[in-house]
């Protein structure tokens, strides 16, 4: 950088601590040029890049794991390649096509991010090819940190759903890593660039002050968003009502888990529609699952309604539950103006130190427990699971699962300095769509590792984190395992007929069972035959709606009326 | 799609007075068990096609297991298998033993 | 081992008012439909009269070939009964399923007593077996004209996830008349092929809102193309179905001429309406737009309130 100054420049370095603030200030006249006070138009809006921008930078594009500031990202992709190039692009999720799309046109040249789920097998061909330069995978958490360290970005590019002319911002439900990247930006002089659905006199609320945002842009159509957590009952097959089943009689009851996160997937959607049915059964309304890290999941109305729920932080929204979530404001985090606040750094911190167990799903399981839902082809990312889905040693308040899971880890130490453990719980049929096996001898992690030179092979969860493993079979208890080799048969015990299970040590496994390392459903008075849908407290999409007294408006692909 | 048969001698014979049961669907990782109690003694036999191709030794396997836990003596079952995973041809077997132990006609 | 709580817990009598018949199985279908323990069925798996084309297709093949056929009892008298499997290629009708129909149809026609229940759940005919498929359509339409003129009653009961159509909907039109819950779906051309053939801005096969307005049962009861509403339970059906067979009246040459009168009317009264919300509201219902969201007992008494629409005229 100094030498491409010349001495005047140079000068200037010697004698003042501010040249990023120059710098900045320098940017926002070039953009102001293109606006009415912070207000540009659409059709403007890649000029604006052109003019705000410098080649190199570091610029954040939302890239949530939900909304997408997609006029930005349209306009940036078709910026000038003479002004715009090889930005270093920060951001925690690739999800729509121009995000990559940065790359092939040389906007971008170098990534960091976390998520890259309906992108997965495009990204994988592109890193594969060279055609980006990858700094890093990271977890959301971890992303949000390094924003505030050493990934700050020079330029955000955010959305919003609406803006007044001062600038001030009402992200909604949907606020999700907005704070988290204006805070990083604004204050470490860079620029913020909002697109908006709308400019209102006043907005519903103040999610983003406006002396943060320095461009506001208004687009013709609202910014993209998805629904991602929304689960089908109607598909919900027998065998994930099973392990739902082994899962709250196995561990939620005898650990007494009230605080908790479940990562998305049809098991844990399973989980959240027994509970009204067979947790109330087993008389654990009030004892378990009052406290939850979660987004708005339809599946969890039936349970809410029923008195199950205390109160719920949520990373994101969900399409459809805006009016549930306005008239549940007990359970929910609202604004003054009665809609959603979500806040995906606050509640991946949350999921960390305040919840004693996360249970989630994920595509291959090998023999120490590693598990990883990276394949041969597709590169999903990391998203929040590794940050809910670890220990967090950083914790000193104890809570009842947590010292059990920990005296269970380890017996022999002395209490006072015998700490607790997260309960790390992977959840799922032994085998998965298209009959593929979840358990596996050899991650396709390592392998792509290998391909990629990876310092690291993109590992999810850490066998050394995870402490249930739960499967049609049973419930493997990995806290209670001695040594890897009591671990491997744990593992092969409830790995069911794939080529893992069927490899299993009979006998290791029928001693593992007597200690009871492995519980079978009958161990746990389970009769799979049981495991029907008449169990779940709702069966279809209408249901979720009926139990919500008609306020949950599921989005149309989901209609079947 | 590709056809595959079991024998085995289960411990004892199949309860209840049933002839014929049924249950499941074909279609993509569903089956169908179709069971008759025609069988001598304790002898019981498993005729199944299935479109999943290769699958034999996981067959084998989940069949040995199931006449072990449930004793299916005297019974024939029939299978038309439209490649579901071995967990969902289990309970099946299981559903079907069931339905045949039932009390009824 | 653990004794299995569902059959201890539940009667037949709770299992027909809470079992959806959209989830149902054919099979399940007809045990919670008739009453407990009547139903025998013809022709069934164990005689193993499965598809003799499938195998060409390295397709596997079901028992029963994905129709379940035989007689029962709705309280206390007989009724034929036929059931679609519709997750068994999408209930589609083979030369063996649309032959099992065919003869019940025939039977009924020489005994003249007995009504006959169709159980629809069809795509409409199976491409792997498309003449046989298209020539079995044809003959069970003789069939149930036939019947029908023996003074046998013939309803179709329409709430399974495939829906009636394609020849399947050609069938229900041929009906006395028949039952729709709101899960159901009556045409012939599917929305993918009218998405394909017309382009998304006649049809939008994703808007699913947009499919059910046009095809779903709600709007097929308020067209009068289906006589009776009922909620997605098999005792709502069953309901239905008795009802029903207290309703109809003979057939003949009158009531065929009525019926084109009535179409007739009926294309001058909407024909050019561009949506179903707009035909409804032309119906004078009002708050046209909220009708999807009305629960069951609301739509109803809505429905039953703009009149009932001539059956008569089949």
């Amino acid at each position: 950088m100094l030498m491409s100054m010349n001495a005047d420049a140079r000068n200037r370095m010697v004698t003042t601590w501010q040249h990023q603030r120059d710098a900045r200030d320098a940017r926002i006249e070039a953009g102001s040029r293109l606006a009415h006070g912070k207000i540009v138009e659409a059709r403007d809006a890649t000029r604006l890049m052109e003019a705000v921008i410098r080649p190199g930078d570091r610029v954040c594009l939302e890239g949530d794991n939900q909304k997408q500031a997609d006029l930005l990202s349209g306009a940036l992709l078709a910026a000038d390649t003479a002004k715009v190039h090889d930005l270093h692009m920060v951001q925690s999720g690739v999800v729509l096509p121009e995000h990559l799309d940065l790359f092939d046109h040389g906007v971008a040249k170098r990534l960091d991010y976390a998520y890259s789920g309906p992108q997965s097998a495009r990204i994988a061909r592109m890193l594969f090819g060279g055609k980006i330069e990858l700094g890093a995978v990271h977890t959301y958490l971890e992303l949000f940190a390094r924003y505030f360290i050493d990934l700050t970005p020079h330029v955000a590019l955010i959305a919003a759903v609406s803006a007044d002319r001062e600038g001030n911002l009402y992200t909604g439900p949907n606020t999700e890593d907005t704070p988290t990247v204006v805070e990083a930006t604004a204050f470490k002089d860079g620029v913020v660039i909002a697109q908006v659905n709308e400019i209102v006199d006043k907005v519903p609320r103040v999610d983003i002050p406006a002396d943060r945002v320095h461009f506001v842009v208004k687009s013709e159509k609202p910014f993209f968003v998805e629904p991602l957590f929304t689960r089908d009952p109607a598909a919900i097959t027998e065998g994930q009502i099973l392990t739902a089943m082994l899962a709250i009689k196995g561990i939620y009851a005898p650990y007494g888990v009230r605080r908790l996160n479940h990562g998305i997937g049809f098991s844990t959607a399973a989980i959240e529609l027994l509970l009204p049915t067979y947790g109330e059964k087993l008389g654990l309304k009030g004892k378990v699952a009052t406290h939850f890290a979660l987004n708005p999941h339809p599946a969890l109305i039936p349970a809410i309604e029923s008195g199950w729920v205390q109160q719920i932080h949520s990373f994101g929204s969900e399409v459809g539950m805006d009016d549930y979530i306005r008239a549940r404001s007990d359970i929910y985090f609202t604004g003054p103006d009665g809609s959603l606040r979500s806040n995906r750094a606050f509640c991946q911190t949350a999921g960390l130190y305040a919840c004693d167990m996360f249970i989630g799903s994920t595509l291959q399981i090998d023999l120490q427990g590693n598990s990883s839902t990276v394949t041969a082809s597709r590169i999903a990312g990391f998203g929040g699971a590794p940050n809910m889905g670890a220990d967090a040693r950083g914790r000193r308040h104890p809570s009842e699962p947590w010292l059990k899971a920990g005296l269970e880890a380890d017996p022999e130490s002395p209490p006072p300095l015998r700490r607790g453990r997260k309960l790390v719980v992977q959840i799922g049929e032994t085998f998965g769509d298209k009959n593929v096996p979840l358990f596996v001898e050899k991650l396709d992690a390592i392998e792509l590792a290998d391909k990629l030179n990876l310092e690291l092979a993109p590992i999810m969860i850490y066998g050394d984190d995870v402490t249930h493993i739960v499967t049609e079979e049973g419930v493997a208890n990995l806290l209670l395992c001695r040594n890897a080799d009591e671990r491997e048969q744990a593992i092969r015990g409830v790995a069911g007929y794939t080529c893992v299970g069927r490899g299993r040590d009979r006998n290791a496994v029928e001693q593992l069972r007597q200690r009871g390392v492995i519980r079978r459903p009958e161990d746990l008075g389970i009769n799979p035959l049981d495991a029907d849908r008449s169990m779940l407290a709702a069966r279809s999409i209408k249901d979720l709606v009926r139990w919500s007294g008609g306020l949950y408006a599921p989005p149309s692909k989901f209609r079947n009326w | 799609m590709e056809d595959l048969s079991f024998q085995h001698k289960a411990r004892s014979r199949a309860g209840g007075s049933k002839q014929t049961a049924i249950i499941g669907v074909v279609a993509s990782g569903n089956l169908e068990v179709l069971v008759e109690r025609v069988l001598p003694g304790v002898e019981c036999r498993l005729e199944i096609k299935t479109a999943a191709t290769g699958f034999g030794e996981v067959w084998d396997a989940v069949v040995a297991d199931f006449v072990e836990r449930h004793s299916p003596g005297g019974l024939k079952f029939s299978i038309n298998d439209g490649g579901a995973r071995p967990d969902t041809v289990s309970l099946r077997l299981a559903q079907a033993v069931r339905l045949i132990e039932e009390n009824g006609q | 081992m653990t004794a299995p709580i569902k059959h201890t817990a539940q009667s037949w009598a709770e299992r027909a008012g809470t079992t959806s018949f959209n989830e149902a199985s054919a099979r399940t279908r007809l045990e919670l439909l008739l009453d407990a323990g009547s139903f025998v069925e013809f022709i069934g798996p164990e005689q193993r009269e499965v598809s003799p084309h499938l195998r060409i297709f390295d397709l596997p093949e079901q028992f029963d070939d994905g129709i379940v056929v035989g007689r029962g009892r709705l309280n206390g008298s007989t009724v034929f009964v036929a059931a679609q499997e519709g997750r068994f290629m999408g209930g589609a009708f083979g030369e063996v399923h649309g032959a099992k129909l065919i003869g019940l149809l025939r039977a009924a026609r020489q005994i003249k007593s007995i009504p006959v229940l169709i159980l629809f759940d069809t795509g409409g005919v199976r491409l792997q077996e498309a003449n046989a498929g298209e020539l079995a359509i044809a003959e069970i339409m003789r069939a149930v004209m036939e019947a029908r003129t023996a003074g046998v009653k013939v309803i179709g009961l329409i709430g399974g996830r495939s829906g009636c159509y394609g020849g399947g909907g050609l069938i229900a039109g041929c009906c006395s008349a028949l039952a729709v819950s709101e899960p159901g779906r009556i045409a012939v051309s599917g929305p993918e092929v009218i998405e394909t053939n017309r382009g998304v801005e006649e049809f939008d096969s994703r808007d699913r809102a947009l499919v059910w307005r046009t095809m779903g049962g709600k709007h097929r009861r308020l067209l009068g193309a289906a006589d009776v509403f009922t909620d997605d339970t098999v005792e709502g059906f069953r309901d239905a179905a008795l009802e029903l067979l207290g309703l109809i009246e003979p057939f003949g040459l009158d009531r065929l001429k009525a019926e084109q009168v009535r179409l007739a009317d009926r294309l001058r009264s909407f024909g050019a309406c561009a949506d179903a919300v707009d035909i409804w509201a032309a119906e004078g219902v009002a708050h046209a737009e909220m009708v999807p969201e009305l629960p069951a007992d609301q739509f109803i008494a809505l429905a039953n309130n703009i009149g009932r629409t001539s059956r008569d005229a089949r």
